[in-house]
């Protein structure tokens, strides 16, 4: 297990180094750079200005200096903010971003085991049927139309009872975060329902289950200790890309919103082609995303002892 | 059995002739069918699926055939019906050319039920709206130090903002010409006192507009239709079946070509970056050892880059020219980041593959490495291929969209759904159609899609063969 946990962190630390690389290339490579925005700068300010950020060295020099500053936890200056560190931008608003994303991933995995669930349960009946056209809805309707028509849904509510019961949008209290969070989480919900119903079906058939039926154990015994713990299992295996989903989801949410969380913040330095900002979020994000993935697979092979035996 | 009457007992010639040949035993064999027929046969069964494939033909037909039946450019402006919901009123009146007006004439008669008697002077159209009033409200020895004129479309009650202002004059009357449409507005004259400060002598009226056009502008427009047409008749603006968007576009024709490029992107996109998926797949899997550990370590570390991070990323490097859709960057951006996944799916199948008794057989009889992947495993692979595609197809669409919509999508003016749904979604409180129909035609073709997908992946799953 230690040697297995080892080996996916090495891969993990290149997998990272990788997508700083690509990053830093592909950045690079983009027609047009940030100091160019300014229209006073006469070529010795330039100068100064490259000479500030490093921008006159050689491009491997700053590869280098790029990749040791990253290993050290340090992605730079903003260039389009003056002297913030992109360190204080992460620390600021990714904090905003995370609470979103584990609120919506809750109510997500909740959300799917549960209707995943009930639709097995009365399969092929009217809830089985009602809650599957639902999540084909859900699985249709792209989230920024789903955000769009919840935040118009809260306008009309509120101007109904004439008092904000819910805020349309912004951030602060718990009470903001509930609706943004369900409509993030949706997609996922659907696909997690489909995943936990197709799951159930199949264990319905396993032997254990028919050995838990002839030994006579009551029917909500065998749903809650035999069914639902081993369907659980699947549904597990895709939250580390769900999470993926999740957060980059979190973008079309943080922008209708109006949430100062990292998403909509990346969204604003690509569009002001901010250099730094850009690279220290996408490796940070291109991190964050690599180790959950590594931990949610970890977490399955302390949950399902089969998996451990042979990594 | 030849006829027998009862009298004729004896056989006759007929009773020895051969049997036709076609006459056989009972059959117990049902034809052969091919491992195709049999997918197509039982994705037939599916209602849900075969109802799919159907509305992805209709969809297509629609985007393709769209522009020839449906000739209006996309990007031409409608300027008399911008937002227009769809079914709005097109009525329009033939009104002479615009006269410059200087003030009301001495036969206005002024309104007596509010203090200043302000009135509508003439018709109120979309041309102008015209107002004048006296200073009957001021008490004697006031002096007139002007007037501030608002307007708005809600009706006011009382303690509200008068709403936009127009214009602050000395004049005792005012001429609108601003943007009219045909609703209702509230106009609102307020007198100012010696500083140039509203007082409490203000008056609000309704006024009902009324669509007009002069006859040059409709022969211009072609509404006219040849027929001859004279000031005062009533004539019909263009058709928008769908409405029109905030510039006044035709709706239907932008979601013809919008939707050309979604499809484009949508299916073109899966279809390339799956084919660089099973033909790198294909190779790793066949080649094995060293050569297959590396280039999936390659294929793993580009999965594990955030996909839609580097699609901005890969978007901004390419970036878009000017009078380019864009469309190619988004394409080419696609297959870069989202080969790998069939990439390791088709690897997998084909490991699986190698190891079947039918490849060993066909290996003894000295089949060449050609004929093993051309006419064996990619064959075998091609059923989970084409599901991949399948599903591959709406989260193509909706990464279209979501760029679309943070801006990094298409240039416009080329129209796609997404960027349809991201200009809809500014005015959706008001005009709620903008968003509404680009919505809903990707929520139908991603469902149709997924539904498809589901059916294929059932059909085409050889374990559920021969099983009903």
């Amino acid at each position: 297990m230690l040697r297995y946990t080892l080996k996916r962190l090495v891969l993990g630390v290149l997998t990272v180094w990788f997508i700083a690389t690509a990053t830093f290339f592909g950045m690079h490579a983009v027609p047009g750079d940030p100091l160019s925005n300014d229209k006073s700068t006469t070529a010795q300010i330039r100068a100064n200005l490259e000479a500030k950020y490093g921008l006159d060295k050689p491009l491997i020099t700053q590869y280098a200096i790029y990749l040791k500053n990253i290993s050290q936890g340090d992605f730079g200056i903003s260039f389009t903010q003056e002297n913030r560190q992109v360190n204080d931008i992460i620390k600021e608003h990714f904090p905003i971003s995370a609470i979103l994303g584990i609120l919506a991933i809750v109510f997500a995995a909740l959300g799917g085991i549960l209707w995943g669930a009930l639709t097995a349960l009365y399969r092929n009946r009217w809830p089985d049927s009602v809650i599957m056209f639902l999540v084909i809805l859900g699985i249709s309707v792209p989230s920024f139309v789903v955000a769009a028509i919840s935040q118009m849904f809260l306008v009309n509510i509120n101007a109904f009872a004439g008092t904000t019961i819910l805020p349309v949008g912004g951030w602060g209290t718990v009470w903001h975060m509930i609706v943004p969070a369900m409509v993030l989480g949706l997609s996922t919900m659907a696909y997690l329902t489909r995943l936990m119903r197709s799951s159930m079906l199949e264990i319905v058939n396993t032997d254990y289950i028919r050995t838990a039926q002839s030994k006579g154990l009551p029917k909500t015994r065998i749903f809650s200790r035999h069914q639902l713990r081993n369907a659980i299992l699947p549904v597990v295996t895709v939250l580390g890309p769900a999470i993926a989903g999740i957060t980059t989801g979190g973008f079309v949410v943080e922008i209708v919103f109006a949430i100062p969380g990292l998403g909509r913040y990346f969204v604003e330095a690509i569009q002001q082609l901010d250099y730094t900002v850009i690279m220290g979020t996408t490796v940070f994000y291109g991190a964050f995303l690599v180790f959950m993935v590594i931990l949610v697979d970890l977490l399955y092979g302390w949950i399902d002892p089969r998996v451990r035996i042979n990594p | 059995m030849s006829e027998q009457t009862d009298t004729s007992w004896q056989p006759s010639a007929s009773d020895f002739a051969p049997k036709p040949k076609h006459q056989t035993a009972d059959v117990i064999t049902r034809p052969a069918m091919s491992y195709w027929q049999d997918a197509w046969r039982r994705l037939k069964e599916n209602k849900r699926a075969l109802f799919s494939l159907y509305l992805i033909f209709g969809l297509i037909t629609f985007t393709l055939a769209g522009p020839h039946l449906w000739t209006i450019d996309p990007s031409a402006q409608d300027l008399d019906q911008i937002g227009m919901a769809p079914g709005a009123d097109r009525n329009v009146t033939i009104a002479p050319a615009y006269q410059p007006w200087y003030g009301p004439t001495s036969d206005v008669i002024y309104a007596d039920d509010n203090p200043l008697g302000l009135v509508l002077v003439g018709d109120a159209t979309s041309q102008a709206v015209r107002l004048a009033w006296q200073e009957t409200g001021l008490g004697a020895g006031q002096t007139n130090y002007g007037y501030k004129i608002y307007r708005t479309l809600f009706a006011l009650n009382v303690g509200d903002a008068f709403g936009l202002p127009l214009m602050e004059t000395q004049n005792h009357y005012f001429e609108d010409r601003l943007d009219l449409q045909p609703t209702d507005y509230y106009y609102t004259v307020v007198a100012l006192d010696k500083q140039g400060v509203e007082t409490d002598q203000s008056t609000t009226i309704q006024i009902s507009v009324k669509r007009v056009i002069t006859m040059l502008e409709a022969q211009k427009r072609g509404l006219t239709q040849n027929k001859t047409v004279a000031e005062g008749d009533q004539i019909k603006l263009a058709l928008h079946p769908f409405g029109t968007d905030y510039l006044g576009r035709d709706m239907l024709a932008r979601l013809i070509y919008g939707g050309q490029v979604s499809l484009f992107i949508g299916i073109f996109a899966p279809l390339l970056y799956v084919l660089l998926g099973v033909i790198y797949g294909s190779i790793a899997g066949f080649l094995g050892g060293a050569v297959d550990q590396l280039m999936m370590r390659f294929a793993d570390f580009a999965v594990a880059l955030p996909f839609l991070l580097f699609m901005i990323l890969l978007k901004v490097i390419f970036g878009i020219g000017p009078g380019e859709s864009g469309v190619l960057p988004m394409l080419v951006a696609m297959v870069i980041l989202l080969w790998p996944a069939p990439a390791r799916l088709v690897r997998g199948q084909i490991l699986q593959i190698r190891e079947e008794g039918y490849i060993n057989a066909s290996k003894l009889l000295g089949a060449s490495t050609n004929y093993l992947v051309l006419r064996h495993m990619i064959p075998n692979t091609m059923g989970v291929i084409l599901v991949t595609i399948t599903f591959q197809v709406p989260s193509a669409i909706f990464t279209e969209a979501f760029l679309s919509f943070i801006g990094m999508g298409v240039a416009p003016p080329t129209p796609s759904w997404g960027s349809m749904c991201n200009d809809g979604i500014k005015s959706m409180l008001t005009r709620p159609h903008e968003l509404f129909f680009p919505a809903l035609f990707i929520s139908i073709t991603v469902l149709a899609f997924n539904l498809l997908g589901d059916g294929l992946r059932d059909a085409l799953d050889a374990r559920m063969r021969n099983r009903e």
